[in-house]
């Protein structure tokens, strides 16, 4: 019971002394369990912030109601269990707080962001506020769908396994008609893509409607397919103004045979919940660009961690997700894009607080999701995007393909020869990251794609410091 | 020429390469199996096995011999290895790679068929289908 003093009188009280903050609370293997960093204001106490915190995202109000006792209140009310001070940042704290099953209904990520990061977020009694990472637990991962084929179905599909899966963006992004779009697409994958993509923005404007860019991609992809003997895909955005847009612009692409549609993230939680039960409900693979993320994600002290996205994706269900390049143009520490990573593709992630991961997370036998590798990379990386992001994700050269000097097919070519050649040389024992350079350089001695490709980009990085790194520090011991 | 398979884009691999990739197979306790056809569209999955996989593998000699039997049986057909993972989250094939092509490849036709509003529907379609198994690349 978590009845105090006068807890019931009429009037405000602090969030911890109405039983929203339990330092002795054991949570349960049921609950939903979160990490929040907290910056209190000056003067507020961080077990009353973490509380506040709990009460604001589950049954608090600013005052005491008293029809509260009509309730099993104390079942509902969420429970800061744990805060801790973060090292190195005096006015900072991570809240651990713990959320009853019932709060939640099932298979629905709309509404567990509703309650989580519903109205908590703009409360006055904190400077700033950041959901690190949730633990979901299995009684609720159960009630998701899941990617609708996952990484394993999806390497069945294509008939491609052993490699990361190679795309690209086309480009320019914006202003190429229908048919000369179609063209980039069919010469990067007679070159040897396995996809293209849509850009988040391109869906249908004035200078390309999406029913041409689909004819004439798919007209594309049915030409590479006769050129190589292998299964191609154009990720088709059927990202669109509402949700019977995007249903009929998805009919569209399966009708003519595309073995993948997308969306962007911007379309929302129950948009991308719907459109995974259409690709599951059809066999098409579904593509996420995640779009606009970076609005909430990137700053360290406030809004929501890119893991958090990336679980609550992988239990709405998505194929594909962008989850960073570490050596790429785009942000992303290596640490924490490593925990992105385990965090869409493995059966059971350890908390880990290098990868920036608080707790365990099980996903019993939800399949994992491809995490996309895009913006900024070249042929001249491959070696370093392996080693960090291994084999099953799908690396996508945009510039790195269709700024090649030899032409696209060519930028095509060289990626891809570029990443059979370290693979191979990988299972041959060769130490691929130490050697990498000089094994690119072999290999493109057969390869003039390669060659060129590596003589125009080899020495290209982006080598800024990330804004969104773990805590923890790996200190080297002797 | 078709580019299926993990290496798909290298120069055909040698013995020695291929002994390689076996071994680190074997070295991950993957089963091997090999598999010949004379259909390579890229939706035929299901080509013909050259007896059952090979489980509990200690090198890559008795897969290597395989490999070469397959080949001297059927030199005109397309011959892979693949290398199954029977892990919990894989259970599925980890490898796959052709050792053997046919000296000529002919290639596919892709027919079309216009539909109204400009929908089509495609075929594509082996030229090698176009005689009977056992004839094909001769």
């Amino acid at each position: 019971m978590t009845t105090t003093s006068g807890r019931w009188d009429a009037g405000v009280i602090p969030y911890a002394q109405m039983g929203y903050y339990e330092p002795d609370y054991e949570p349960k293997d049921t609950d939903v369990l979160a990490a929040f960093r907290i910056t209190p204001q000056p003067g507020v106490d961080p077990a009353e912030a973490g509380a506040a915190v709990a009460g604001e995202s589950s049954t608090a109000t600013w005052t005491v109601v008293w029809t509260d006792r009509l309730t099993d209140h104390s079942r509902y009310q969420a429970k800061c269990y744990r805060v801790d001070p973060v090292p190195g940042a005096p006015d900072q704290y991570i809240a651990r707080i713990a959320y009853d099953l019932d709060l939640f209904e099932e298979g629905s990520i709309a509404n567990m962001t509703s309650s989580i990061i519903g109205n908590v977020f703009g409360f006055k009694a904190l400077r700033a506020l950041r959901l690190e990472d949730l633990r979901i637990p299995v009684a609720y991962v159960k009630t998701f769908d899941g990617p609708p084929h996952g990484i394993v179905a999806e390497r069945e599909m294509l008939n491609k396994y052993g490699r990361p899966l190679l795309g690209c963006t086309v480009k320019p992004k914006l202003g190429l008609s229908a048919r000369n779009y179609g063209q980039v697409v069919y010469e990067g994958l007679r070159g040897g893509l396995d996809f293209t993509k849509d850009d988040e923005n391109i869906n249908s404007q004035p200078f390309m409607r999406w029913r041409e860019r689909y004819l004439w991609c798919m007209e594309a992809v049915e030409r590479a397919q006769e050129r190589t003997g292998e299964v191609k895909g154009h990720y088709l955005n059927v990202t669109a103004p509402s949700m019977e847009d995007m249903y009929e612009r998805a009919e569209f692409a399966k009708e003519l045979g595309s073995v993948v549609v997308m969306m962007d993230l911007t379309v929302g939680y129950t948009a991308m919940t719907s459109m995974s039960k259409w690709a599951r409900r059809n066999g098409v693979l579904l593509h996420l660009h995640r779009a606009g993320h970076a609005t909430f994600t990137r700053q360290k002290a406030h809004g929501v961690s890119f893991r958090v996205v990336a679980k609550w994706c992988r239990l709405l269900g998505v194929d594909h997700l962008h989850a960073g390049t570490v050596v790429g143009k785009l942000e992303g520490d290596p640490n924490n894009v490593r925990g992105y990573y385990d965090t869409l593709r493995l059966g059971h992630v350890d908390a880990d607080p290098v990868k920036g991961l608080y707790f365990d997370q099980d996903w019993v036998s939800m399949p994992g999701v491809m995490p996309v590798a895009s913006g900024g990379i070249h042929a001249g990386q491959t070696h370093q995007l392996l080693h960090y992001l291994g084999e099953d994700c799908i690396l996508q050269f945009g510039g790195g393909t269709i700024g090649h000097p030899m032409g696209i097919a060519a930028g095509a070519t060289a990626n891809r020869v570029a990443v059979e050649a370290l693979i191979l040389a990988r299972n041959e024992g060769r130490d691929m990251l130490a050697e990498g350079e000089d094994l690119l350089r072999a290999a493109s001695r057969r390869s003039p794609e390669l060659q060129a490709a590596l003589d125009t980009w080899g020495s290209v990085t982006f080598d800024y410091e990330s804004t969104d790194t773990p805590d923890a520090v790996v200190t080297v011991t002797p | 020429m078709i580019t299926q398979g993990t290496f798909g884009c290298l120069p055909d691999l040698d013995d020695d390469q291929i002994a390689a990739q076996l071994s680190y197979a074997v070295d991950h306790g993957w089963a091997i199996s090999i598999e010949l056809t004379d259909d390579p569209h890229p939706l035929n999955r299901f080509w013909e096995m050259w007896g059952l996989p090979l489980f509990d593998l200690t090198g890559p000699q008795a897969a290597l011999h395989e490999i070469r039997a397959c080949r001297q049986a059927f030199p005109d057909q397309y011959v892979r290895v693949n290398a199954f993972d029977s892990r919990k989250g894989r259970e599925s094939i980890v490898l796959s790679f052709l050792v053997q092509r046919p000296a000529v490849e002919p290639g596919f036709r892709l027919e079309r068929q216009a539909g109204p509003g400009r929908r089509m529907r495609y075929t594509l379609h082996p030229y090698a289908a176009d005689r009977p198994h056992g004839e094909r690349y001769r």
